[in-house]
């Protein structure tokens, strides 16, 4: 009830001001009256009475102002006029407002949007119930880098340790589907049935996988995500049960996940079957080959430490009922991490950079604004002792100051929520394929309130200084402007402000150039081969037509054949693994010579129709290429890269060698040694490489890149080559079609992401330390205008002018520079993994960044100097 | 709210601001006599405690406004004598009770200093 008439009283006085002004001046004047009227009957004079009673009121509009004050509403007035006041202050100074709203914009968006793109990546816990205690396990190779593992290790582990709740082998798995208007490529997993409650989510229709659906030979099922099921099976209610087919096979759907899971191994997988691997199986089949992920969910009441401590023992006690292979002998240990390290940990190196960088690019925005207000308060503490000597309260002063400030930091901060949601789409739109949880990057809360109120309070605390100080110093003082002990202060604090940010920018450009130079690096690589005029794409053999090896065999012949008949088409041929494509078929290699059962070196396994050595112009060294009559029954023959030809075999000719490469079950003979090529782009060492026709290889691979070499421009050709492919067998899909050059571009991307990123973050810095030496000097000049004045009436000479002002920038600059060397060389040691080519002490680097360090800053130092160079000393001195 | 407050301390600390307390009081006290305007009010407190309050007019209407606010009296312009208006200020139902607690409260302190004054006696 009194709360209700607090608000509507105080409401109505807000919104009725005139009305209740009125109301009590006529209570007020009423009371005078009564009070008059009283001491007339006590017989005082009409004059007499109505001034003692005046007396005994006091003043009514103090009076009035005095019962006004009481309310809440009050208060919420001043703000008003704050309000007022602080938006014409910042719309009389335009230029200042601009710069420092842009500022704190950038500052705050750049810093959110990082933030909410690395957040989701490596610190927020994945969208799991106890996301901890999803670990991901893989196989070591002998250089302690992970390797996916085999089934057999996975077997093993299922059998031997207790601390998992959920255990789940999982591999990509891409079925076409059939049915509809054209056969769709879908990516999905083959998986251990245990796989979603290792994640800890259930399908929300229908059924889980059981133990009986993973049991080789049990009938095919399916699990689809509910994109898939909305836009492929018509968001059908009664899915469940349907069969659908896939790869000519037909699988009943038992369950659709919920639109709310994500798939955090494959962001793209949308279906899901069980593995149904073989229970028994020999060392030469695929099981022992290392081809799984495993993930498991740490049994609840099982330590971490304890579930690790486990897989360790059993790496280390092979046990006789359990055979293992030699090159899944888990000597190395198993590496255990947790799911969230295991995506994240290709990009984090990059990412932590990128997050200090823009750390760096906040730090250098506070300083911009610090003496932006720094620089403002000096020029106003003329209005703010004028303020106090009128009457003006410290705390009415302050209270001005931080309103401004705070309007001031809104303003920046709503520029800054722009510039965060643009900022995060533009960077979801360029990120680089392989970057993982795009699909959970939302512009974060937490993240924008930090850089707000870090900006916010940075800004109030400057803010204020200048109410402070109008408050403690003589007034008269400040009024006369003549207070240059506290003003050169000031200029010292300003100055070394300066300092900071020209060290930091130089950081952040050194970084760029670092990176930049990389690039540049990466480009001039030698791929080996001729990347252009190169058109690529990948085709999939499915179904059961193509059961055996022959079929295959036969197809790939038909749609080389028919490819070549393409005009233009001057060379065609087949490999299942193309370079700089992403692929990455690695086999352990071992050498008849010797004795070593081990594997001698793992080999990058190229099966390849014989046309492909020419159609990619890889030069040949010795020997021969593979040919026509490297078939199937003939003596095995292998072609071996240069790396492998020198590191293994030295001196010695290498053709007529014999080596085992995957499968222990048959020798190749060496025929020939190739050029090397880079398999990715930025591998530091060339591999080693064979080279094999795919009807002598252990199997005949399913998917398989085509590459063409063509006359003219190849991406012409594309739809040409795959309506050749298309007539041999119009059901295969036909995916990744791209030139060589496009997947040198995106074999890129990932560095060229992080390079952008510090581009504009360099760029950034470079200009709120240009607007830093501009303000500091622009205000110096106006302080020292007298001085110069003077000098100029001596005789200085327009130039000697110039020449002072840019001497006294240009000294900021250096100190800045030499500061920044140094921070630099410390903190590009974390662009240490992304740097490619060139130390991260490259000379060239630095010298370009300091010399553009300086050209910015003569720019910005030439303003005021040239300012200062015209000063009129007749006028300057006159105006004393 | 800063009202609340100092009733509140009234009763821990007695010797807290006592001359805002006691003007609440009186002005309670004198309104449940009956309904009356702010001059009327000055008036009648001077008069009943023969001169020894002297009520400033500022502090009665800001008083006035508070006491409105809190919900203890009512407000209504009314005419009087000679076609005049005057403000009247009416005690409620909540500014009866507050009357009662601040009496009792009062009470209760004036007894404690009355003895704390005869024992130092």
């Amino acid at each position: 009830m009194s709360l209700w008439r607090q608000l509507s009283r105080g409401l109505r006085a807000l919104t009725n001001r005139r009305a209740t002004d009125a109301e009590l001046s006529d209570e007020i004047l009423d009371y005078l009256d009564r009070a008059a009227d009283a001491n007339v009957a006590r017989g005082m004079t009409r004059r007499a009475a109505y001034r003692a009673a005046r007396v005994e009121l006091g003043n009514p509009t103090v009076t009035r102002e005095h019962v006004r004050n009481a309310g809440w509403e009050n208060t919420i007035e001043t703000l008003i006029a704050d309000v007022r006041y602080g938006l014409r202050r910042l719309r009389s100074n335009p230029g200042f407002t601009a710069v420092a709203a842009i500022t704190l914009a950038l500052g705050i968006g750049a810093t959110t949007v990082i933030f909410s793109a690395i957040n989701p990546i490596l610190f927020k816990a994945l969208p799991y119930p106890h996301a901890d205690r999803v670990l991901m396990v893989s196989d070591a190779a002998n250089n302690g880098t992970p390797l996916p593992v085999t089934f057999g290790t996975y077997r093993e582990i299922l059998q031997r340790s207790h601390s998992f709740g959920a255990l789940a082998p999982f591999k990509p798995w891409q079925p076409t589907l059939e049915g509809g208007a054209e056969p769709e490529r879908l990516t999905g997993q083959a998986v251990g049935a245990e796989y979603f409650r290792a994640l800890g989510v259930l399908p929300v229709r229908g059924r889980d996988f059981t133990a009986d659906d993973d049991r080789f030979g049990e009938p095919k099922v399916v699990i689809v995500s509910d994109a898939l099921w909305r836009r492929r099976l018509g968001g059908d209610p009664a899915i469940v049960g349907r069969t659908v087919t896939l790869d000519d096979d037909p699988y009943v759907v038992i369950g659709v996940m919920p639109p709310s899971f994500e798939n955090v191994p494959d962001a793209n997988a949308e279906i899901w079957m069980p593995l149904q691997y073989k229970p028994v199986f020999t060392p030469d089949s695929r099981e022992w080959g290392h081809h799984l992920r495993l993930v498991g969910r740490v049994r609840s009441g099982v330590d971490l430490a304890a579930a690790r401590a486990d897989l360790g023992a059993i790496a280390r006690t092979p046990r006789a009922d359990m055979p293992r292979v030699p090159w899944a002998s888990l000597q190395a240990g198993l590496i255990v991490t947790s799911l969230q390290a295991d995506v994240a940990r290709e990009v984090r190196p990059a990412l932590l950079a990128v997050f200090a960088a823009v750390l760096v690019l906040l730090i250098i925005a506070c300083v911009n604004v610090t003496n932006l207000l720094l620089a403002r308060g000096a020029q106003r503490r003329g209005e703010f002792a004028l303020r106090a000597a009128l009457g003006a309260g410290r705390t009415r002063l302050l209270r001005q100051l931080v309103t401004e400030s705070v309007m001031l930091s809104l303003f920046g901060g709503a520029l800054g929520v722009l510039v965060a949601v643009i900022g995060l789409r533009a960077f979801v739109a360029m990120s680089p394929v392989g970057l993982p949880r795009l699909a959970s990057m939302h512009v974060d809360m937490t993240a924008l309130v930090f850089a707000l109120v870090v900006t916010s309070v940075i800004g109030l605390a400057v803010g204020v200084l200048p109410a402070l100080h109008a408050s403690r110093e003589d007034l008269q003082a400040g009024l006369q402007e003549t207070s240059r002990r506290s003003a050169s202060e000031h200029h010292a604090t300003r100055r070394a402000l300066v300092v900071v940010e020209v060290a930091l920018s130089l950081v952040l450009l050194a970084s760029a150039g670092l990176l930049l130079r990389s690039l540049e690096r990466v480009f001039a690589v030698n791929v080996g081969f001729d990347a252009s005029h190169l058109a690529t794409m990948q085709v999939q053999l499915t179904g059961h037509r193509y059961g055996d090896d022959a079929s295959k065999a036969r197809f790939f012949d038909d749609a080389l054949a028919a490819v070549r008949r393409i005009p233009g088409v001057t060379a065609a041929a087949f490999t299942q693994q193309l370079p700089l494509s992403g692929d990455l078929d690695v086999y352990g290699v071992h050498l008849e010579r010797t004795a070593d059962p081990k594997d001698d070196g793992a080999a990058l396994r190229y099966a390849v129709t014989p046309d492909y050595f020419a159609a990619m112009r890889i030069p040949l060294l010795r020997g021969r290429f593979l040919d026509r009559h490297d078939v199937a029954g003939a003596p095995l023959a292998v072609v071996i890269n240069e790396s492998f030809a020198r590191a293994e075999f030295g001196k010695d000719d290498p053709i007529g060698q014999r080596l085992q490469a995957g499968p222990r079950d048959r020798w190749y003979t060496v025929v020939g040694v190739v050029g090397d090529v880079k398999q990715q782009i930025d591998a530091l060492d060339n591999r080693y490489a064979v080279y094999v026709t795919p009807s002598q290889w252990h199997w005949v691979d399913n998917l398989v890149s085509l590459v063409v070499r063509t006359q003219g421009d190849p991406g012409t050709l594309a739809s040409s080559v795959r309506g050749a492919i298309w007539s041999v067998d119009k059901n295969q899909p036909v995916v990744r079609v791209a030139t060589m050059s496009g997947l040198v571009a995106r074999a890129t991307a990932g560095r060229r992401f992080a390079l952008v990123l510090f581009e504009v973050f360099g760029l950034a810095a470079l200009v709120l330390a240009a607007v830093g030496i501009y303000g500091v000097l622009s205000g110096s000049v106006t302080e020292r205008i007298r001085e110069i004045g003077v000098r100029a009436a001596m005789g200085a000479a327009p130039r000697d002018i110039l020449a002072l002002i840019l001497r006294q920038g240009l000294k900021l600059t250096l100190a800045g520079v030499a500061l920044g060397l140094a921070g630099a060389a410390a903190a590009t040691r974390g662009l240490d993994t992304m740097l490619f080519g060139i130390t991260r002490l490259d000379p060239a680097t630095y010298v370009g960044v300091i010399v553009l360090l300086f050209g910015v800053s003569v720019v910005a130092c030439w303003i005021p100097a040239w300012r200062a160079a015209r000063i009129d000393p007749s006028i300057t001195l006159r105006s004393e | 709210m800063i009202e609340d407050a100092n009733r509140t301390t009234l009763v821990d600390e007695p010797n807290t601001d006592v001359i805002q307390g006691t003007l609440d009081l009186l002005i309670l006290k004198t309104l449940s006599l009956q309904p009356m305007h702010g001059f009327g009010i000055a008036r009648r407190v001077e008069d009943i405690s023969r001169g020894v309050f002297k009520v400033n007019p500022g502090s009665l209407l800001v008083a006035l406004q508070r006491l409105e606010r809190q919900g203890w009296l009512d407000a209504e312009w009314r005419q009087t004598e000679n076609s005049r208006r005057a403000k009247f200020y009416a005690l409620t139902r909540a500014g009866r009770k507050q009357l009662d607690v601040e009496t009792a409260d009062w009470r209760r302190r004036a007894n404690a200093v009355a003895r704390l004054l005869s024992a130092e006696g």
